[in-house]
């Protein structure tokens, strides 16, 4: 930990803070109207070819962690390729430290590259270059001198825990170490921004854990403004500030990470945080669910509480004051940042009048309640 | 088996060595550089140039689909020019350059192509050139592939090349059809038939360990 630390903090140094709009609360990334369509001949594509991103704005303030959480085919790969210009947009600008990447090509739109850094899914080492050369990959490219490559890819090295494997291949390497190895290469060139596209998904939970960690580490102690992609509302949830969560190629929902967990705005936001929680109604319950309420029904109610509302003993007040029992079928408690989320699904029993009565007090409680339907009165 | 037979084995074995050799090397020379441009020039690869692709890809079938010994004799002219006479071991140089130069282009491009892109697309996300992405990149990485391009390539050219008797470029081949077959000495078409075999070897067998050696997957 120590050699880790000592690490940091050399690495810190390196990080020359200098570079055009580098002002103290600046936007560090900033997507304005990013449009990408594909137009392929190919099998399938319509005439209008095929819309991966529509009308994106996306703004990350410097030294944050934001993350893009979505499906498969919603577009987040090509998101994360246009700050970089990997793909470049159809429609909108890019600005990356103050500086517009769109209007850039060549050799000025590599020298922007220099200052993002990016990690990928599948890791995309070299497989024919030792780790201390993989990591002096972006070095050698930007046309620095052997003894100054060294004196980076060391402390680059010892920042990643990996200062030992200096010498190995990376088919030596697990996943993890991998990785690592990646993030320290793409740490290399000083960048102001790094890219992190599924940088997990390939990973075992337990590695993906220290592999965020390190990351949370680099984006505290470097300052370093992170942007990922991801599929695991598990990485959302560990390391980023904000979240946005993307459709269809459209961003429908941003929100602090503390609020997207606990009152997601959107159907799919609802979706992903349900099969994060595992919170579903059991089956049997779900075959008996109606829509409508029935002259004998109780509603089955989805309650999320966050906040004062976790420590408020709600639901015996609920009985007490409303006269309505509450027979809580599933219930979860989860810690997110510094918040703490409760779920719950539960069936209000009592009649009509009681548990509209009980719906409207929670309501005034600061809980996100959700109607999941109606069950017949067994009695 | 008289000392001038070992002798004249000798001297077609040498020819036979430095025939493949010196096509092998001038067609490498070439024909890399070339496979190199087959693939960064295709539609979306990091130096796209449909065009130039698709007609470097037409020459370099034609060169591919003419019978080697038809493209011996057919481009007698362009060989008398090149080095003086068309006949004789340099003069059987030139043809075997030439039918080498696709075959390790081709070779060599679908070296390239096994590189995984996203190995390219790490490296554009670094800031890299193209010519960066193809030195410090594609080559490297297809090393192992290239190696193998290389030896299939010489193999080739050691059976090539015992059809420069038709242009009287000597070798083991020559030496095979001419005492061996046209004498009916069977000693000398089996001797150097196992020669051939030899050299086959010997040359499979280093382009092996080198890309054994290249290769740190």
């Amino acid at each position: 930990m120590a050699t880790r630390q000592g690490g940091l903090f050399f690495a810190r140094s390196l990080l020359a803070r200098a570079g055009p709009g580098a002002t103290s609360v600046a936007q560090m990334i900033r997507l304005q109207n990013v449009s990408k369509t594909y137009f392929s001949k190919g099998k399938g594509a319509g005439p209008g070819g095929v819309e991966a991103l529509k009308a994106v704005d996306l703004h990350v303030p410097k030294g944050q962690i934001h993350g893009v959480i979505g499906l498969s085919g919603a577009g987040k790969s090509t998101l994360i390729r246009c700050v970089n210009l990997l793909e470049r947009p159809t429609t909108g600008s890019v600005t990356v430290d103050g500086q517009e990447l769109t209007g850039l090509s060549g050799d000025a739109l590599n020298q922007a590259r220099h200052r993002i850094g990016m990690i990928f899914q599948h890791f995309n080492l070299l497989t024919s270059r030792s780790v201390f050369a993989n990591v002096a990959l972006p070095l050698e490219l930007m046309g620095m001198k052997k003894a100054e490559i060294a004196e980076r890819v060391t402390p680059l090295l010892e920042l990643v825990g990996l200062a030992d494997k200096a010498r190995q291949y990376p088919a030596q390497l697990s996943g993890g170490q991998k990785q690592r190895v990646a993030i320290a290469r793409a740490l290399a060139s000083r960048p102001r921004v790094l890219l992190c596209d599924e940088a997990t998904s390939a990973l075992d939970p337990h590695t993906t854990g220290s592999i965020l960690e390190l990351l949370r580490d680099i984006n505290q102690q470097l300052g370093l403004t992170i942007l990922l992609i991801t599929h695991e509302m598990e990485v959302v949830k560990s390391i980023c500030h904000r979240v946005s969560l993307i459709s269809g190629g459209e961003l429908v929902e941003e929100a602090e990470v503390g609020d997207f967990f606990t009152a997601p705005r959107t159907r799919l936001g609802r979706d992903f945080l349900n099969d994060f929680l595992e919170l579903e109604p059991p089956r049997a319950l779900i075959e008996r669910l109606e829509a409508d309420p029935g002259p004998h029904s109780h509603p089955v109610v989805r309650l999320a509480f966050s906040g004062d509302a976790v420590s408020t003993p709600l639901i015996s007040r609920l009985a007490r004051e409303c006269g309505v029992d509450v027979s809580i079928l599933q219930a979860k408690v989860e810690s997110i940042q510094d918040r703490t989320l409760g779920l719950m699904i539960a069936e209000l029993m009592g009649d009509a009048a009681d548990t509209r009565r009980a719906l409207s007090y929670l309501e005034t409680h600061d809980l996100q309640v959700e109607v999941l339907g109606h069950v017949q009165r067994d009695d | 088996m008289s000392s001038a037979m070992i002798e004249l084995i000798l001297e077609a074995t040498l020819d036979t060595l430095y025939m493949v050799a010196v096509s092998g090397l001038i067609a490498a020379l070439l024909g890399i550089p070339l496979g190199v441009m087959l693939y960064v020039t295709r539609p979306r690869q990091i130096l796209a140039q449909p065009a130039l692709n698709g007609a470097l890809g037409v020459i370099t079938n034609i060169g591919r689909s003419v019978p080697f010994i038809i493209l011996m004799v057919a481009i007698i002219p362009f060989t008398r020019a090149l080095v003086g006479s068309s006949i004789g071991t340099n003069a059987a140089v030139v043809p075997l350059t030439i039918a080498a130069i696709p075959f390790i282009a081709r070779l060599v491009e679908g070296a390239l192509n096994e590189v995984p892109p996203g190995l390219v697309e790490a490296a554009q996300s670094m800031g890299a050139t193209p010519w960066q992405i193809i030195a410090k990149v594609l080559l490297p990485e297809a090393r192992g592939g290239i190696f193998t391009a290389l030896t299939v390539t010489i193999v080739t050219l050691v059976s090539y090349s015992a059809m420069a008797g038709a242009v009287g470029g000597g070798g083991l081949g020559d030496l095979g059809i001419r005492y061996g077959y046209n004498r009916f000495n069977p000693t000398i078409m089996l001797i150097t038939v196992v020669i051939l075999v030899v050299l086959v070897q010997g040359f499979q067998s280093l382009g092996d360990y080198l890309v054994r050696k290249s290769d740190h997957k």
